[in-house]
């Protein structure tokens, strides 16, 4: 226990309280400071140049750029290939996350189940956990070759699809593709979920009469909507900026069907090089993540 | 207890060290402008040269010229950065944003327009001048506004291969030198069923140099341009005529599927295991189908041209570029290094181990004389011109991507094809 006679042992004069008050808080910056420079350095000062060449002109690459106002995003917002985008992306997203939630709900309760033995089930959680371990990369190369006219998808099918080079199919088939890539997260979250749900509630619910569908309904739906929630908002603003598997797997093509908000920013900043008019797409996806962002941290804190 | 209060001051002067540090060390990061690395001491120079051609050709090989270099000039050390083709391009334009190019740099030619309006690559005339080199050895120069801001060190050639035994078999007794010719075969290799195909065509929008290599080769091959006095000119007869032969392979359905994801590996694959019957492709993947796929029996021959076209045809090609840095504060050790390369003997040995043509028209590679697809390649070579349309322009990667994407639109149906290259000409104009 520090005394105010210790302190004084320790400096050679008492401090006041004010001072001490303020050594204080100069201790905990100066822990924080190492971090808060990092965020200031990494994070910070990245997103406030990004904001600002979006009100530049010739933003990076040219010798002089000068203040334009909102021209560049008068020039995004009315750009169809934009709005295109910005469908696409909601399509990709909006049926990523569905299936998601879906497919991952689905496994995680089969994996919670008492009807299959120990040894299936832990064959069937390697298996579906598989496509968690793959890069986007990987994932891409691979799906590239099983959807290739040629490759082993058509043979089982005995068809010639074009998968991934069909403008009708092209935004289905990397919806598909995202969707399988991405499920094994809400499996392996809402598992755990499962597995925390007290035994109680489902003998419970039991005796009153609940049959099975009842049971899920007003049991493990309920008890599992936090998680839910959380990895829906997650899953959104994660699936919203999706670019490697969409560019190395379609290019953002045949044509634009599969163009999202991420590849059309980066074609604007490293096929153009106009950093301006890149930059202010990146701020209008940054706005839009913004919203599903503050959602994202209401939640959390209406939870704590 | 005296102790208790002495620790956290410890912490907090850690704390402020490792902040300072830190500082020090992002300062550092972000200052490290000066890629020339000159020392004052003794006029020793360090420069550096980025580029992709290292791990392209065989292990050690390219550092062994580098050290030659070294040798012959003591003064001057060579750092290699060397990455694929497509770091080296995100880390040339990041550095030409922030003012840190290396001091040698490999170019593309789609790159030098960008690079040149920029400012950020030197003007070679100048430099050359300055060093009173003599650039008539040079095979070609990469100019913009009449100033020479790269040179091609090697160059890849893009003729067309043919599998033979399928040409064979679909009844075809050589491979086709014009159109028509082209097309009956195509017809024909396709008729063989399975999964042949005549022809194939990557229109793939993630890398879209087939536009360039696959597309409009056919108007080089019959003496045609896209351009009319450096301006776009996608809509004038010959192009119209290229791109409508191709419309016509696609309806007669000749091209192998998959087309408007296909990538160059994709086509050079589909080649490779004997799925189609010809491609245009670069001279650089010889040996990996012989190493991939050694029953293959395929040659080489010109672009088919035009039913009565005669004059020179043009033949598609890369190049591996080189160029200076503005930035450089070792200009003259930089060029030194330019020259070197260009050298007739230098220039030999580099375009051997890449197996590509060299950039010295005094240079003769080793290979065409070693090797009967390599002579026939050189002869093609020598009794064309090189063309490349793309070379220079602005932005010329996403021209290609333009075009490929209402080609696309005109292959799949949704318009016609002097509509898809009135619409390119309009984007093409906004990029101009």
């Amino acid at each position: 226990m520090i005394t105010p006679d210790t302190e004084a042992i320790v400096t050679g004069a008492p401090l006041s309280r004010r001072r001490r008050q303020l050594r204080k808080a100069g201790e905990s910056y100066g822990f924080l400071a190492p971090t808060l420079l990092l965020l200031f350095v990494l994070m910070i000062v990245p997103i406030v140049m990004v904001i600002g060449y979006s009100f530049q002109d010739r933003a990076v690459m040219g010798a002089s750029s000068g203040f334009v106002g909102l021209a560049n995003y008068v020039e995004v917002l009315s750009d169809p290939g934009f709005w295109k985008a910005t469908g696409n992306t909601l399509y990709f997203t909006g049926v990523s996350v569905a299936a998601h939630l879906v497919i991952g709900l689905t496994f995680a309760m089969l994996l919670n189940s008492t009807l299959i033995g120990v040894v299936p089930r832990a064959i069937f959680r390697a298996l579906y956990v598989l496509p968690w371990l793959f890069t986007a990369a990987v994932i891409a190369v691979l799906w590239r070759m099983l959807l290739a006219p040629n490759g082993i998808v058509n043979f089982l099918l005995t068809t010639d699809v074009e998968w991934l080079a069909s403008p009708q199919l092209a935004l289905g088939t990397v919806t598909f593709v995202n969707i399988w890539a991405g499920y094994p997260f809400f499996m392996v979250s809402l598992l755990a979920g499962l597995q925390g749900i007290p035994g109680e509630l489902n003998e419970a619910a039991t005796v009153d009469g609940a049959n099975g569908p009842q049971r899920f309904w007003n049991v493990t739906i309920p008890q599992l909507r936090p998680i839910i929630v959380s990895l829906l908002l997650l899953d959104f603003i994660w699936t919203s900026q999706q670019f490697a598997l969409i560019w190395m797997t379609t290019g953002g093509g045949p044509i634009d069907v599969t163009e999202v908000l991420s590849t059309f920013t980066y074609k604007l900043a490293f096929a153009q090089y106009d950093f301006a008019v890149a930059a202010t797409s990146a701020v209008l996806v940054l706005l839009m993540s913004m919203v599903l962002a503050v959602l994202y941290v209401r939640h959390q804190k209406a939870r704590d | 207890m005296a102790i208790q209060r002495r620790m956290p001051r410890r912490a907090v002067m850690f704390a402020g060290l490792a902040t300072t540090a830190a500082t020090a060390l992002v300062l550092s990061g972000c200052g490290s402008s000066d890629s020339g690395g000159g020392s004052d001491s003794g006029g020793d120079v360090t420069i550096e040269f980025a580029q992709w051609w290292e791990p392209e050709l065989p292990d050690g090989e390219f550092r062994a010229l580098i050290d030659k270099f070294e040798e012959k000039n003591p003064e001057i050390t060579v750092d290699l950065v060397s990455g694929p083709y497509a770091s080296t391009k995100e880390q040339l334009f990041a550095g030409a944003a922030s003012g840190t190019m290396p001091d040698v740099v490999g170019l593309d030619g789609a790159w030098v327009n960008d690079f040149a309006s920029q400012g950020v690559i030197t003007d070679l005339t100048a430099l050359m001048a300055e060093n009173d080199y003599d650039d008539s050895e040079l095979a070609s120069q990469i100019k913009v506004d009449d100033k020479t801001y790269m040179i091609p060190v090697v160059n890849f050639v893009y003729p067309m291969f043919t599998n033979d035994d399928l040409l064979a078999e679909a009844g075809v007794d050589a491979p086709p030198t014009t159109r028509e010719e082209f097309a009956d075969a195509a017809e024909k290799i396709t008729a063989l069923g399975g999964d042949t195909s005549g022809w194939v065509l990557p229109l793939s929008l993630e890398a879209p140099n087939g536009v360039q290599n696959d597309v409009m080769s056919w108007v080089w091959a019959s003496g045609g341009s896209m351009l009319k006095d450096g301006q776009p000119d996608l809509t004038n007869d010959d192009v119209t005529s290229a791109t409508e032969f191709i419309g016509d392979l696609w309806d007669s359905g000749v091209i192998a599927s998959g087309s408007f994801t296909m990538k160059e590996q994709d086509k050079v694959e589909e080649f490779t295991n004997g799925r189609v019957g010809m491609m245009i492709d670069s001279l650089a993947h010889i040996n990996l189908i012989r190493e991939t796929n050694p029953d293959l029996n395929f040659s080489i021959s010109a672009l088919p041209a035009e039913e009565g076209y005669e004059g020179e045809r043009g033949i598609p090609y890369a190049s591996w570029g080189i160029g200076v840095a503005e930035n450089s504060e070792n200009k003259d050790a930089a060029f030194k290094l330019v020259s070197f390369l260009m050298s007739e003997e230098t220039n030999s040995e580099l375009s051997t181990m890449a197996n590509a043509f060299p950039g010295n028209t005094n240079s003769v590679p080793a290979f065409v004389e070693d090797d009967d697809l390599f002579a026939k390649a050189f002869e093609i070579y020598q009794a064309g011109y090189p063309a490349n349309e793309f070379t220079g322009l602005p932005v010329a990667e996403e021209l290609m991507r333009q075009l490929g994407e209402q080609l696309q639109s005109a292959l799949d149906g949704q318009q016609s094809i002097p509509d898809a290259l009135e619409k390119a000409q309009a984007s093409w104009e906004s990029e101009f």
